[in-house]
């Protein structure tokens, strides 16, 4: 195996990152040219954070439970029961704003909890238990509900949704700049700069560094002049109204699960499962453990999906969430992740839920009628995904051929083994068809 | 009518970056048996790949000859329709699919757009007959073993009405008798005027049933050996594929055995499935520290079994036994468990069972004792990259860094990575089956080595093996399994091919 050949692999790795991250910067430009300087402005970036916050909310939970080899169908499904008890609770029950949104997480929790089990423990594909997740928890929302909706929602719940860091200390009208907006903006710059540099650092000292500087410094002041501008966006920009209190949750929330996905014990574990099932069991790791936190983890996300979305609309309705799922899933494989599972980023999926944002939003503002978004939508999301067929097709297809399962290994022999695998085989075969 | 029906001309095949064939020349004489040797990477399958069409014409430089005509394949579909045949070392059936089906699997036996059952499971029966099998063409391939399965992918080879047939390891994971009737087979069916090509690390094959041995080193043909005429010794192969005389295949080492420090006792596991089907009966085995302790037996003795039942209940049900670490009882429930009493497997099939093929060398190694580089459920990144790096000097990992993926190594080097796996759990005993399958012998050798170091460390070494020379070469002390039962045990003093081979068969009066 070649010195060359390995570092191009290397490189075509971080080019799906940077690719994607290429594209997002092409739409916006594109659009930005066609809607003549209306896409990046103050209001309607703030716009499309809103609007797409739940999705990238989910498509976090979503991209971890893929990378595991999993699906979750459910989410938008969860999504609309969660939104839909709390408005039970605040309005029939007479909870208080902040007891509905730490119940809703809880249940949130607890569906997930539930889904977890008879993936992990029963064993039946996560495909089948969130399809029936989806049909149950549509199903639970409208009984629930009642088939009407839940309006209005304190004004507290509903920041959650729309509501920006204390407007009412500086009003965007009376000042020219949004300073609490500036300030974090300052925050985050430097935060991201301090730990950039000190990771960097200690990689030197022990001599761990395989990045060259050029390339470390390029990246960060990318993100650095990133930063920058949607600063200037949320703050200073014309017509300004401040930081998204939504968009510090969310940063929050790419911030940590990044570190859970890199970094974390569990994180390395949803890896290992994904990238090679017996191989992760036969190393120790608890992959029913795993595959039920994961899920769980799901739940509370979804939840959180569901108040946000709930609180934007001041209203919980039995058609809400429909078809989140679907854009969740699209984001975390426009972001670079495997059907097959094992690979993946957090950032990627949030990254692959924005160019979908983009796009919406871009299209919207275009004029361009919700049935060509459709379409358009549906081709990025094949063409991404082709896209990243035909690159690994290029740097060497030899890593697909051990997972193919249907090729007979000589060297383990199908009866002994086959029967002889833990819990999760045999949950597959379980779960076939109900009509056999 | 030309002398050889193949000639390989010049072929040079280049990857980015990589030259895997160089000017490589093969001639194939009509009707021979033809063996192809060389390490892991030399470029043996490439130089298949190219012949068969997988890599089409025009993708590399060079002439190929068939029959006298110059041939250029655009795929294999292609090359089958001239009569040449690979059969790859992963085999290609389809499991659940019949035998009488997967014959015709993309070739079938067709009247008005239908397929027609009698006559494709009759033609099936024949060609059956013709590579010695009388199973019922109807019967799936799940239902017969290993070494049937890879007389049905000849008997495939046969319906296409193969001319060259290549065989690729094709006894990897046969038992001896298998083997022996695999091997019988190709010299049958020289007599009905098939040639054959021949891929394979086992030189006593080599040795019994090629015509000529055509050696790869580092993507170049190095020499034609004429088997027939020459005396050519399994040494003198070596010495061509390595480019040195491998004077010694076991490195030499002096055991130093302390005391017992694992002791399994009336280990009884029954089937996972079948509950009422015992798989192991009540085995007893120990290993000392410092000590190389073989296990031998055939396929489907239950030498696999015997150690995944061990580890973690990783197979089988009903499990009884008790298992002792260092004098002290230990519970060994799941993998973890396992792992925590000190001893650690390395599966035989790596690729599925041992490695996260997409995933880099650093995160394989720490993999099974992630633990021990995190705080607080945080791993620390840096010191994994530097314990990493560590095993890849120590373990001499032929890799650019660690983190390179490991699908992209090769056997030997992938097998390193398992090994410094375990040896990162730090374990008192270390379980390898099969540690050296499908290795070249320059990195078997290495193994050995590695093998012998955990020893001298003072660790119990258990070794499962089908190789009985490897088995005599490392251990100090062997057990032979047969039909679930441990039927003997040997000093290596005393065991010898014969005897151990005796133990392997013999059949427990119920």
């Amino acid at each position: 195996m070649s010195v060359l050949k390995e570092s191009l692999g290397f490189l075509a790795s971080r080019m799906r990152q940077i690719g994607i991250f290429i594209a997002l910067i092409v739409i916006v430009v594109l659009f930005q040219i066609l809607t003549d300087g209306r896409l990046l402005t103050a209001g309607n970036v703030s716009n499309i954070i809103v609007q797409n916050s739940y999705i990238l909310i989910l498509a976090i939970g979503m991209v971890m439970v893929i990378i595991a080899g999993h699906i979750d169908l459910s989410v938008g499904s969860v999504a609309a029961f969660v939104g839909a008890m709390s408005g039970i609770m605040i309005q029939d029950w007479g909870a208080p704003w902040w007891v509905a949104i730490i119940a809703s997480l809880v249940i949130g929790a607890l569906v997930g909890a539930w889904q977890g089990f008879w993936i992990a423990f029963v064993g039946i594909p996560a495909f089948i238990v969130t399809l029936a997740g989806m049909l149950i928890f549509r199903g639970l929302t409208q009984i629930v509900l009642g088939n009407q909706r839940i309006t209005p929602f304190p004004n507290e719940y509903r920041q959650l949704g729309g509501g920006y860091v204390f407007p009412q200390l500086f009003p965007a009208s009376s000042s020219p700049a949004e300073w609490i907006t500036v300030g974090l903006g300052i925050l985050a710059l430097i935060m991201l700069i301090a730990s950039q540099v000190k990771g960097r650092m200690s990689r030197v000292k022990h001599g761990l560094e395989s990045e060259p500087l050029s390339w470390f410094v390029a990246k960060l002041a990318f993100t650095g002049v990133l930063v920058i501008g949607l600063t200037y966006l949320l703050g200073i920009a014309p017509g300004s109204r401040g930081t998204p209190i939504v968009l510090i949750v969310l940063g929050a929330l790419v911030v940590i699960y990044t570190a859970v996905m890199n970094r974390s014990v569990f994180g390395r574990h949803v890896y290992a499962r994904g990238g090679n099932l017996h191989a992760a069991q036969l190393s120790g790791i608890k992959t029913q453990k795993v595959d039920f936190y994961l899920f769980v983890n799901m739940g509370v996300l979804a939840a959180l999906a569901g108040l946000v979305f709930t609180g934007r609309l001041n209203s919980a309705g039995p058609g809400a969430g429909n078809l989140f799922e679907l854009d969740a899933i699209a984001a975390a494989f426009i972001g670079g992740a495997a059907v097959t599972g094992g690979i993946g980023t957090v950032t990627g999926a949030i990254t692959g839920g924005l160019i979908m944002g983009v796009l919406n939003n871009g299209m919207s503002l275009m004029g361009v009628s919700t049935d060509y978004q459709q379409f358009i939508k549906g081709m990025v999301l094949l063409l991404a995904v082709a896209f990243d067929v035909f690159n690994k097709r290029r740097s060497g297809g030899r890593r697909a051929a051990p997972k193919n399962k249907t090729v007979l290994d000589r060297t383990t022999g199908v009866a002994t083994v086959e029967s002889g695998k833990p819990d999760a085989m045999k949950a597959d075969t379980k779960a076939g068809p109900a009509g056999d | 009518m030309v002398a050889n029906i193949l000639e390989m001309r010049s072929i040079t095949k280049t990857f980015p970056g990589v030259k895997a064939l160089q000017d490589v020349n093969l001639s194939v004489a009509r009707g021979e048996i033809h063996a192809i040797c060389g390490e892991n990477g030399a470029g043996k399958s490439t130089l298949m790949k190219v012949l068969s069409g997988v890599y089409p014409h025009g993708t590399y430089e060079g002439e190929i000859l068939f029959e006298g005509e110059p041939v250029s394949f655009r795929d294999i579909r292609d090359s089958e329709k001239s009569g040449i045949v690979i059969i790859h070392q992963e085999l290609a059936l389809s499991p659940y699919l019949s035998i009488a089906e997967n014959i015709f699997l993309g070739n079938e036996i067709q009247r008005g757009g239908f397929i027609d059952w009698n006559k494709t499971n009759l033609e099936a029966a024949k060609l059956l007959a013709r590579v010695g099998l009388s199973d019922n063409p109807t019967t799936k391939i799940t239902d017969i073993g290993v070494g049937k399965q890879q007389l049905v992918e000849i008997a495939k080879a046969l319906s296409k009405e193969v001319k060259l047939l290549i065989l690729d390891e094709p006894t990897a994971a046969l038992n001896d008798e298998d083997s022996a009737h695999l091997l019988d087979l190709i010299k049958h069916l020289q007599k009905q005027g098939i040639t054959s090509i021949i891929i394979s690390h086992k030189l006593n094959e080599i040795k019994a049933i090629a015509d000529k041995v055509t050696i790869i080193r580092d993507g170049r043909a190095i020499e034609t050996l004429d088997m027939n005429s020459d005396e050519i010794s399994e040494n003198r192969i070596i010495k061509g594929m390595v480019g040195r005389d491998l004077e010694h295949r076991y490195p030499d080492r002096t055991p130093k055995i302390g005391e017992e420090i694992f002791r399994v006792e009336d280990w009884t596991v029954h089937h996972p499935t079948e509950h009422d089907r015992v798989v192991i009966h009540g085995a007893n085995l120990t290993a000392r520290a410092g000590e190389v302790v073989g296990i031998a037996g055939l396929m489907g003795a239950g030498r696999t079994e015997l150690a995944m039942s061990i580890f973690g209940r990783s197979y089988g049900s009903g499990i009884s036994g008790r298992v002792f670490v260092r004098g002290k009882e230990v519970k060994v429930r799941t993998v973890s468990d396992a792992i925590d009493a000190g001893i650690a497997y390395a599966t035989e099939d790596r690729k599925r069972y041992g490695l996260n093929l997409i995933e880099d060398i650093k995160r394989n190694i720490s993999a099974a004792a992630l633990g021990k580089l995190s705080k607080g459920g945080w791993v620390d990144d840096n010191k994994e990259y530097l314990v990493a790096s560590d095993y890849r000097k120590s373990m001499n990992i032929k890799a650019p860094s660690v983190a390179s993926v490991t699908g992209q190594l090769s056997g030997g080097n992938q097998q390193k990575v398992v090994l410094s796996k375990w040896m990162f759990s730090d374990p008192d005993v270390l379980i390898l089956d099969e540690p050296t399958r499908g290795i070249d012998v320059g990195a078997k050798y290495e193994i050995y080595t590695i093998i012998n170091r955990l020893a001298a460390e003072g660790k119990a070494v258990i070794v499962i093996s089908s190789e009985l020379p490897e088995l005599l070469g490392i251990s100090d002390r062997i057990y032979a399994l047969s039909e679930g039962h441990i039927t003997g045990e040997m000093s290596i003093e005393d065991a010898t091919p014969e005897a151990l081979m005796q133990y392997m068969t013999k059949e427990k009066e119920k």
